[in-house]
């Protein structure tokens, strides 16, 4: 824990340090910004910080952070606030919550809020692979704050025991089953004690099967958010290979695989390698006690990851003075330098090019190449599965992913299901 | 009621009979009666949502609802998770209570672990469950591995899934079944015991014979909580399996949460809870017009 | 649930059951074979139900990477209460917790206290239909009402208050019921006495009804204590802020990190999050157990 703790510290003494000094004038204008500490605890502490330091340079704004659980949990905190017309004047959620939040005529388009050329500007500052989550009908909902795509860590030391060059990880998909092949290990009885290749499936597993969806050249859904292709040839050709990889390859574990217990296994070395987001980076790197390496995920028939993560949302409610006020915070977390600060201390991936070019994030790097890897990654990304009433079309494709994990569905029959149920519930968005 | 007219009864005593009762017959008609009502009426309506208001739509949540999958899927597991932790958590109970009312070694800490999971809040001890479950290192693994079994992905395999969440709950309950179980059982006197021994009864006979009759209010009391119980438990869902894989180990209350909660469809999310009211209601009917009857008082 | 309570005064006097005889010679000593197998079977469950504690207290105090390893000479640490210290406001969530149940449990005490009397004591038209109606609530729990008990309390302006967490919890058909019970064994003349001596309804209430039930009233307050300090679902769905939001709610930002589960902070959060009620059960264990019993619940 020393290292991510004293990058944590770091940034929190300077911005506490900031925030001493400020003095509180008259409050004129109070934000509401609920945040989803789904990130633990120091993370409160530096948005704290972030906050008052923020104070201290707009004097007559007022912020008042609101941590509210779970990404899950905070946008069901929203919406039922909206619905009680207590809504926050900012929050960060998922970046596919998106259409959710316009259904519920929640927020506001960043469009209608900026109004200089240099505001304009900066709404297009981001890398372009976060804002397709974040735009939708030629407007900008949302605007990328801590975001992430999946990235593959591998253990170093076990590729060296299984004969493989351990700074060379697999570049492709048959690669993926020949190492893992080599890296999986079994005992005289047979079992299996070290996996080649683990990719999680509990909770959120269509995240990690667009990375295979993706490589294979295609979409789950369409810009509009009211149709999705779950069962097209090639998204069962991707959940076919995920599948193969357990029940065909014996090189990954069987039925579904827990998110949470993913990086612990990783550590145990019971699983070679592993996939998991950019944001597991700093811990990780703590933990890990072996050489370990972060690479893009290998390529189907191209490369390709979804991008993962929250976005910063303004809320509609608010009065003009508000949402002005929303738009300088949201501006002032997303500076260059912040955002390059805000990476190093989570792992989250810096969202604007500008963020990498700054002395901090340079040396940074320098002494840790690893987290360019998500950078570099972020050309072939593509947006995160999010449609109209996300939840429930996320679900039936969860389902369908974990049926044929578990083998109780083939992937033809599990994808045709999901894509029936999404039909059904998407028609009415047509 | 036999109850005799002692200057509690005429038209002050019923004054104060009800003034007595108000508070508590307000609370318990504004959150137990009148949500039971409204629940019927919202199930008739379709959820509103920013451009479409409510409108009455009748039995159509009904219907979506015997074509839902997912309902009958967690209607199902729930009915198995119903016999999976009611009689077993019930003879465990049984079973504690008659080893801790015994002069057995270390009978305080016995009674003080086998009430712990009462103690411990379910949403943290999940975690150590999850631990307990996780393929491999994980403790069960570990002690199958001493036996040299292999590993396997208790949560994460379809045919487990709903077994390991059953565990948790009896392993939640039975403990404190297991405290009405013990203050039933020092009420009964021993003698009862010894002379049923004496009339050349084994310990089993004599348990059956005269301890469990005399148990059975007791036995029926804690039936219908571990009925209600199986389902209510399902905090440890939320840590352990969310439901998964795929709805494996989603039971009814849960389901209402997500449809509730996470989609938001609270005309829906009445429906399935009028299934839920539905079940209660015939426990409820089984309990007043069969067990009743069964049951031995004084 | 009808189960009728002994008299708590009359404990000594009246056994439950008609006896069967009365022997008085010991009966024969069970056979040492059959005694040691019954410590060990009672040992071996005991473990099995401490082993989440256990395991707990092993894992909260060694580093991380003992976590799934169980060497005997594994160094200690205090660095997981540290960091679980930390994470979360935990002196907040504690004040949180116990204010719900302190509300919680005083509502339910006075509610309970007034209503059971005037089921026990008082004779007025509509009592017994008013009674089955509270005994509704036994099998219609608030727990299953969470989507219509949040309309009402977002109604009331109240989400994310104590008083929202409190409120469908206050007027409890247990509580009501187990006072009845209790209250219907003491004797009349007591009453009378009091009466007498120029006791008004409230004054025979408080004089001669709750001292004597104080063992239901302990039997009671335990259930309800450790029912509410772990109850998580319906507080999740009303609380929104670290200001109102109990220790369950709070715990389960351990389990939904993106980072994967540390089990050695969620080992230390639990035992701080339980710890106060495990400490308060190994100090009154006795008493508990003794209230159960004098309080007839069984």
């Amino acid at each position: 824990m020393s290292k991510p703790l004293s990058a944590l510290t770091r940034i929190a003494a300077g911005l506490g340090l900031a925030a001493a000094l400020a003095a509180t004038p008259a409050a004129a204008t109070e934000l509401t910004f609920f945040y989803p500490v789904a990130v633990g605890g120091p993370v409160t502490k530096i948005i704290d910080d972030m906050a008052a330091a923020f104070e201290k340079d707009n004097p007559g704004i007022r912020v008042k952070p609101v941590y509210s659980g779970s990404y899950q949990d905070t946008i069901t905190k929203v919406v039922t606030a909206v619905k009680g017309g207590d809504a926050p004047h900012v929050s960060v959620l998922l970046s596919t919550d998106m259409y959710t939040l316009i259904d519920e005529d929640a927020v506001v388009p960043f469009d209608d809020l900026v109004k200089t050329a240099e505001e304009r500007a900066w709404m297009t500052s981001f890398y372009p692979g976060f804002m397709q989550n974040s735009q939708t009908g030629g407007k900008t909902w949302g605007i990328p704050f801590q975001r992430s795509t999946v990235v593959m860590y591998w253990n170093k030391e076990l590729f060296t025991q299984a004969g493989l060059d351990p700074e060379r990880p697999p570049q492709n998909w048959n690669e993926l089953i020949e190492y893992g092949k080599k890296l999986t290990k079994r005992d005289a009885a047979g079992n299996v004690t070290t996996w080649g290749v683990q990719v999680p499936s509990s909770g959120f597993p269509y995240w990690l099967f667009q990375t295979f969806t993706t490589q294979n050249g295609i979409e789950l859904m369409n810009a509009a958010g009211n149709e999705t292709y779950f069962d097209k040839p090639e998204v069962v050709e991707a959940l076919q290979y995920w599948v193969d990889l357990s029940r065909k390859h014996g090189i990954h574990p069987p039925g579904v695989v827990e998110w949470g217990t993913t990086p612990k296994d990783f550590f145990e070395r019971k699983a070679a390698i592993i996939y998991t987001t950019t944001g597991n980076l700093t811990n990780i790197r703590a933990n890990a006690g072996f050489d370990f390496g972060v690479a893009m995920l290998p390529a189907g028939k191209r490369l390709g990851s979804p991008t993962g993560g929250g976005n910063f949302h303004v809320f509609k409610r608010s009065t003009p003075e508000e949402r002005e006020a929303a738009l300088k915070f949201v501006r002032w977390m997303t500076t260059p330098q912040r955002a390059a600060e805000w990476s190093i201390a989570t792992g989250y991936v810096a969202v604007s090019p500008a963020a990498w070019e700054t002395d901090t994030m340079k040396k940074y790097v320098a002494d840790f190449p690893a987290p360019t890897v998500a950078r570099d990654q972020l050309e072939y990304a593509v947006a995160e599965l999010s449609t109209h009433e996300n939840q429930r079309v996320t679900k039936a494709l969860n389902d369908g992913l974990q049926a044929a994990l578990n083998g109780t569905k083939t992937p033809e029959q599990a994808m045709r299901d999901a894509q029936r149920e999404a039909e059904r519930i998407l028609r009415a968005y047509r | 009621m036999s109850t005799h007219p002692l200057g509690n009864s005429g038209p002050r005593a019923a004054l104060h009979g009800w003034l007595l009762l108000l508070p508590a017959a307000v609370l318990l008609a504004a959150f137990t009666h009148y949500p039971a009502v409204a629940t019927f009426w919202h199930s008739l309506f379709s959820t509103p949502r920013p451009n479409r208001p409510a409108v009455f739509i009748g039995a159509e949540h009904y219907r979506d609802l015997l074509a839902d999958p997912i309902f009958w899927t967690a209607l199902n597991n729930n009915l198995i998770f119903a016999a999976g932790t009611i009689l077993p958590s019930i003879a465990l109970a049984l079973v504690m209570a008659l080893w801790v009312n015994e002069r057995i070694a270390g009978r305080g800490l016995l009674r003080l672990a086998y009430f712990t999971p009462t103690v411990l809040p379910m949403i943290a001890v999940a975690n150590i469950w999850l631990f307990f479950y996780t393929p491999d290192y994980g403790l069960f693994d570990q002690v199958r591995g001493l036996f040299g079994l292999p590993a396997h992905n208790w949560l994460g395999s379809t045919e487990t899934a709903l077994g390991a969440i059953i565990v948790v709950a009896v392993w939640k309950e039975a403990g404190f079944f297991m405290i009405f179980y013990l203050a039933a059982l020092q009420q009964i006197p021993p003698e009862l015991r010894e002379a049923a021994r004496l009339e050349g009864a084994s310990r089993w006979q004599a348990f059956w014979k005269v301890t469990f009759p005399l148990l059975m209010p007791t036995t029926l009391f804690v039936l219908i909580n571990a009925i209600i119980n199986a389902f209510r438990l399902i905090d440890h869902i939320f840590v352990m399996t969310r439901g998964g894989p795929d709805n494996a180990s989603s039971l009814l209350l849960y389901y209402i949460y997500e449809v509730g909660f996470r989609f938001w469809d609270q005309g829906y999310a009445a429906a399935l809870t009028m299934v839920l009211l539905a079940i209660l209601a015939v426990v409820a009917l089984f309990k007043f017009f069969w067990l009743e009857r069964k049951v031995h008082y004084q | 649930m009808n189960t009728p309570a002994n008299p708590p005064a009359a404990l000594a006097a009246q056994p439950p059951t008609e006896r069967a005889g009365t022997p008085a010679r010991h009966a024969a000593r069970p056979l040492p074979v059959d005694r040691w197998l019954n410590t060990l079977g009672a040992w071996t469950l005991g473990i099995i139900w401490l082993a989440p504690l256990l395991y707990a207290i092993w894992t909260a105090f060694h580093p991380a990477e003992f976590s799934t390893r169980f060497a005997p000479l594994a160094p200690l640490t205090l660095d997981n209460f540290r960091a679980a210290w930390e994470a979360a406001p935990f002196p907040r969530y504690f004040l949180n917790t116990s204010a719900l149940v302190a509300t919680i449990l005083a509502g339910q005490l006075v509610l309970g206290t007034l209503a059971a009397y005037a089921f026990a004591r008082f004779e007025f038209p509509g009592r017994d239909v008013v009674f089955a109606l509270v005994l509704v609530q036994l099998m219609i729990m608030p727990d299953m009402m969470i989507v219509e008990n949040y309309r009402s309390i977002h109604a009331l302006g109240l989400v994310d208050t104590v008083s929202a967490m409190a409120l469908p919890y206050i007027a409890s058909a247990f509580g009501i019921f187990l006072l009845r019970q209790t209250f219907k064994t003491i004797p009349r003349e007591l009453e009378e006495a009091a009466r007498i001596e120029g006791c008004g309804t409230l004054g025979v209430l408080w004089r001669v009804y709750v001292p004597l039930a104080k063992p239901t009233y302990l039997a009671y307050a335990l259930v309800s204590v450790s029912h509410h300090w772990n109850n998580f679902l319906w507080p999740l769905i009303v609380t929104n802020t670290v200001n109102t939001r109990p220790i369950t709610v709070g715990l389960a930002v351990f389990a939904g990190t993106d980072q994967g589960i540390d089990w050695a902070v969620i080992s230390a959060a639990t035992l701080l999050a339980s710890g106060p009620l495990l400490v308060a059960f190994l100090l009154f264990q006795r008493q508990f157990v003794q209230s159960f019993l004098r309080a007839g619940i069984r």
